[in-house]
């Protein structure tokens, strides 16, 4: 398996938006090289035979009636936010052309 | 209410608060005051405990006043009462609690307030159990060391230099300091038991789906679980018997309950049982002390009527592995939420353009510690296109080969044994630049995460070599929680004989530490003169 550098921990922090300085980002390679190389084993633990377990106690068809329920007002969701405006969510343009 | 009768009252259990206030002997006010004096004196300045980040005085004392009112009138009322009613109780600061704010120990929430209660703080309303304040965490419960809080660490009263253990420190070190004589906790690799074993206190892991995970702010969905803290195991159960059940919302909400595990804590017989040491959770890599104080469980056990068996789970050795891989699979996706958007921090880049995605970009950057950045990024590559099926798809599958080894094991075994950790507590600072070697603290407590099953942490006693306390961990079969609290009440009374009374009573005496005025308001009275 491949070990992880410093591209691709640029890479992965831009895709989590996670702004890093030049120097967390030397850091966290390092870091996370260790914890890679740590957890490689894994991936010859299991046989092709094995099923995957995604969750420890499996339930199905977990349904509810088709019924409003709980569910806040504006006012309640909003209570939070960084910023409103017409009980709605604002943020800043969407779009470059800001 | 003299010093002395507030010194005796945090120190009682749960059980015996709740016999108290029931006969009318104590009142609920009385409890929460002796309470709420404790933290005042312990837990702040420089040298405090710091178990908690929020406390909720006013309220808990409204609450207290309340179920006193209502059994001094007597009546249907005060026959309806909870049994725990008036029994204060702490709460970490991973559960949401209207009225009080919630930071998950995290920048990116401070100050932020839940608009809703989580079910187990819901049920405990309904108690009416007065909630003390919330309690310190590493930042969204990612630690074993509770250094990861962004509000500063907990100190394990043990040791004021040493760490509680993680996530969970601020429930385990509350209990332990007498701040609390109950709290709540979340277990997603060994967060509650872990800080119970170095803490000297008791911390049980439920049966997966068996406590709602509703309003508990989430990292790993699969593996997260909330559960009791206390001083002593029937404590935990009296708790887990109140927060247990069916919640429509949780999805993996199991929809049978587990049964009587208060009578279960109350039984007090292994005669007959077995019980199976796990031959990969102990020995090597495990303090000798720790070690000791194992084997002297397993022998207290035998004599008692127990039969000891050795079983083998060979795939053990990879749960380390493919937790590191499932966790930070889980989390980076449920942390994707705390984008600046719709709760908590927003920051704007320093420089234009200002868009959405780079104000994203510099919220997560100033608002998430270090800890947190690394287990997003580790889960963003694992679940990422190439190394999916090599890293969280192969995980998966030692899930199952865990699950198996299980399985096996409770073939041979009612229950199973080993260290709830593989050293005592450690100094504060020790492990912090190590990643790895934080995470290998959980070795022995993460095995039931990936399998869903039950845990519980009981004190063993202190190692020799350091006086500090060693946590030893029962498991026991999905949905069998009942087993951990027979065989744990047990192995609790037999070790209490052994060492003469429980073991948080030598623990040292905490000093009342004097709490530091801030500069300001010493300037603020030189000017009013």
């Amino acid at each position: 398996m491949a070990a992880i550098n410093r591209d691709d921990v640029a890479h992965l922090a831009r895709l989590a938006h996670i702004e890093m300085s030049a120097e967390e980002l030397d850091r966290m390679a390092g870091e996370l090289a260790v914890i890679v190389d740590a957890v490689k084993s894994v991936s010859e633990a299991a046989g092709d035979d094995v099923p995957a377990t995604s969750h420890p106690i499996p339930l199905s068809n977990v349904f509810r009636e088709d019924v409003v329920g709980h569910v806040f007002t504006a006012e309640q969701a909003l209570s939070g936010a960084p910023d409103s405006d017409s009980d709605r969510f604002k943020v800043p343009a969407i779009l470059d052309e800001a | 209410m003299t010093d002395t009768n507030s010194n005796q009252l945090i120190r009682l259990s749960a059980a015996r608060l709740a016999q108290k206030l029931a006969a009318r002997e104590i009142t609920s006010v009385e409890v929460v005051q002796a309470h709420l004096d404790r933290i005042a004196a312990v837990d702040g300045g420089d040298r405090g405990v710091h178990a908690f980040l929020h406390v909720n005085a006013e309220e808990a004392l409204a609450v207290a006043a309340e179920v006193d009112a209502i059994r001094a009138a007597g009546g249907a009322a005060a026959e309806e009462l909870h049994e725990l009613a008036g029994v204060p109780i702490a709460v970490k600061d991973l559960i949401v609690t209207v009225g009080q704010p919630t930071t998950a120990g995290s920048k990116i929430l401070e100050g932020w307030h839940s608009p809703y209660d989580a079910t187990v703080v819901q049920r405990l309303r309904a108690a009416r159990m007065p909630i003390l304040g919330k309690t310190n965490l590493d930042e969204f419960a990612m630690g074993s060391s509770t250094e990861h809080s962004a509000y500063g660490p907990t100190r394990n009263p043990w040791d004021l230099d040493r760490i509680p253990g993680g996530s969970g420190g601020g429930s385990a070190a509350a209990v332990a300091a007498f701040e609390a004589p109950l709290a709540l906790g979340t277990d997603t690799g060994g967060s509650i038991r872990q800080p119970g074993a170095v803490t000297g206190t008791v911390g049980v892991k439920p049966t997966y789906g068996s406590v709602s995970r509703y309003g508990a702010i989430a990292m790993a969905s699969s593996l997260d679980q909330i559960g009791p803290v206390s001083r002593t195991v029937l404590d935990s159960a009296l708790l887990h018997q109140v927060i247990g059940g069916h919640d429509p919302f949780d999805s993996t909400s199991l929809p049978d309950p587990l049964g009587d595990l208060v009578a279960a804590a109350r039984l007090g017989n292994v005669d007959g049982m077995k019980i199976g040491i796990v031959k990969e959770l102990h020995g090597e890599g495990y303090q000798a002390g720790v070690e000791n104080r194992f084997n002297e469980a397993l022998e207290l056990l035998k004599e008692a009527g127990a039969e000891i068996v050795e079983v083998s789970c060979p795939n053990f050795q990879y749960a380390l592995g493919a937790y590191y891989l499932i966790m930070p699979s889980e989390a980076s996706s449920n942390l994707a939420k705390f984008d600046g958007v719709r709760y908590g921090l927003r920051v704007l880049p320093e420089e234009p353009p200002l868009t959405i995605e780079r104000v994203m970009g510099a919220t997560r950057a100033a608002g998430f510690g270090d800890e947190v950045k690394r287990r997003i990024i580790l889960g963003t590559y694992a679940l990422s296109a190439g190394y999916y099926d090599a890293y969280y798809g192969s995980a998966q599958k030692v899930r199952t080969l865990i699950q198996r080894d299980f399985e096996a094991a409770f073939a041979k075994a009612d229950v199973l044994i080993s260290p709830t950790a593989p050293t005592t507590a450690f100094k504060l600072g020790e492990k912090l630049d190590d990643p790895l070697a934080m995470y290998l603290n959980d070795v022995a407590t993460i095995p039931a995460n990936m399998a869903g099953v039950p845990g519980l942490s009981l004190p063993g006693g202190l190692a020799d070599e350091d006086g500090l306390p060693v946590g030893i961990q029962l498991l026991a079969p999905a949905r069998e929680d009942s087993r951990l609290y027979r065989v744990g009440a047990v192995l609790e009374s037999l070790l209490e004989a052994k060492w003469g009374g429980p073991i948080l009573d030598r623990a040292p005496e905490l000093t009342a530490s004097p709490v530091v005025e801030p500069v300001e308001t010493l300037v603020d009275a030189q000017e009013a003169k």
